[in-house]
């Protein structure tokens, strides 16, 4: 009778046991999850999907955590949905949803914007795999430059379904990614004011075209669809996922599909993979040196994707005889509409008659195509090359 | 394959392809806009009375 009381309450000491004698790794993470609490609560940092990574975190580093283990609830969440790569392209039928193309359409070259802003993606890309990562995880942590969480976590775990790159490294990627999208506002503007003049940051443009004719609007997705699944076949998943939910948008017959997309489907989505993505983030496998060198690079990804777009606005302000507002580059991530609105009020702080937002608007979600383009040709050109 | 190789074929082919792809799209969006304009809206007559 005694034997059984004293291995009950062994039983209920096993977990402090393990955190004495084992748990460092684990308490680490659970103080990382405490810091991503503070970032989503206290100072707004991405909550929608901080809080339920650090959640997944918080649980996955609670002694004997077993919610990762087979049948547990969070990798039962990571089969059904990211290991599939299901939920990332949820989210992308939401975002579609929410995007209005219209200003891309009003000034289509500002689509050339979107490109410039991936110049992050292959620079990292080269340098990362200078410091020794393999193939996979060179293009898993270039994809950070994308400024977009969904398709960081579609590309890297597509990497890890093939057992390519750790699992754990999903998270770290994800982590790093959705930082850096929150840290955008703090990130740009000294980048903007280092690469351009005073006289160029002023430049006044004119007012854009104006409105768009439904059908345009309609076949804008068939086409961007099309053409990209053409080229990279490897991408239309994302591509694909997120020209629909704009299809729906402004097809206007199917409202409730559309307004699903946008608040049900991608809410939902949106927890159960951050949940999941948290679940990863097991302090044994997340604390290498290699997360450090993940986040040290998504920061150089970022911050070279900025310049890029500058220097492109650079030229063009050039080529245009001082027409053009360089900082209109800087919009050219996939950050929308934030990139958007600092660019808006970067022209405001030097020329208070500037309204640089619509024009800002286009180039903002020509980086939104900008990026999933980038991936589907890298993609595309790794299973040319036989890599995947 | 090495390294460099391999990070030199996606710096020209993704970067490059990236920005042809890009270009093609925008040559389709202007496309796109010219074919289908904004339809005109019907100019009313002057000192036509508007009938609620």
């Amino acid at each position: 009778m005694l034997d059984a009381i004293l291995s009950g309450f062994d039983g209920l000491a096993a977990g402090g046991r393990y955190l004495l004698a084992s748990g460092g790794p684990n308490v680490i993470m659970l103080a990382v999850a405490g810091v991503m609490f503070y970032l989503a609560i206290a100072k707004g940092v991405e909550p929608l999907l901080l809080l339920p990574i650090a959640f997944g975190c918080f649980l996955a580093n609670l002694p004997l955590s077993d919610l990762m283990q087979e049948h547990g609830v969070l990798r039962t969440l990571y089969d059904f949905g990211i290991g599939n790569e299901l939920f990332p392209l949820l989210i992308f039928v939401g975002i579609g949803s929410m995007t209005d193309f219209s200003p891309l359409l009003a000034n289509p070259r500002l689509l050339l914007f979107g490109a410039a802003g991936q110049l992050g993606i292959f620079f990292t890309l080269l340098l990362a795999l200078a410091l020794g990562f393999t193939k996979e995880e060179a293009v898993s942590v270039a994809m950070i430059g994308a400024c977009d969480g969904p398709t960081v976590i579609f590309v890297s775990n597509l990497f890890a379904g093939l057992h390519k790159i750790p699992t754990a490294m999903v998270g770290a990627l994800a982590v790093a990614a959705y930082s850096y999208m929150a840290l955008v506002p703090v990130l740009q503007p000294p980048i903007m004011r280092l690469l351009t003049t005073e006289k160029e940051r002023a430049v006044k443009m004119p007012a854009t075209r104006g409105r768009i004719s439904k059908t345009a609007l309609i076949a804008f997705p068939l086409v961007v669809t099309a053409l990209t699944g053409l080229i990279a076949p490897q991408g239309l998943p994302l591509m694909g996922m997120i020209m629909l939910g704009n299809f729906m948008k402004v097809s206007g017959v199917v409202p409730r599909l559309a307004s699903a997309s946008e608040n049900e489907i991608a809410n939902i989505a949106t927890l159960f993979l951050g949940l999941a993505i948290g679940g990863t983030m097991n302090g044994h496998d997340f604390l290498k040196w290699n997360t450090l060198l993940v986040f040290g690079l998504g920061l150089i990804a970022i911050v070279v994707d900025t310049a890029g777009g500058i220097l492109l606005g650079k030229i063009w302000y050039a080529l245009s005889g001082g027409k053009v507002n360089p900082l209109l580059g800087a919009a050219g991530i996939s950050a929308y509409p934030m990139a958007a609105r600092l660019v808006q009020n970067e022209g405001q702080r030097w020329n208070k008659q500037n309204h640089l937002l619509m024009h800002a608007m286009g180039a903002n979600t020509g980086g939104q195509i900008g990026s999933v383009m980038a991936a589907a040709i890298m993609l595309s050109v790794l299973k040319g090359l036989g890599i995947i | 394959m090495t390294n460099t190789t391999f990070g030199l074929t996606m710096l020209v082919v993704g970067m490059g392809g990236t920005l042809a792809t890009l270009w093609l799209l925008t040559g389709l969006l202007r496309l796109l806009t010219r074919m289908f304009p904004v339809e005109p809206k019907p100019v009313k007559p002057a000192g036509a009375a508007d009938h609620a």
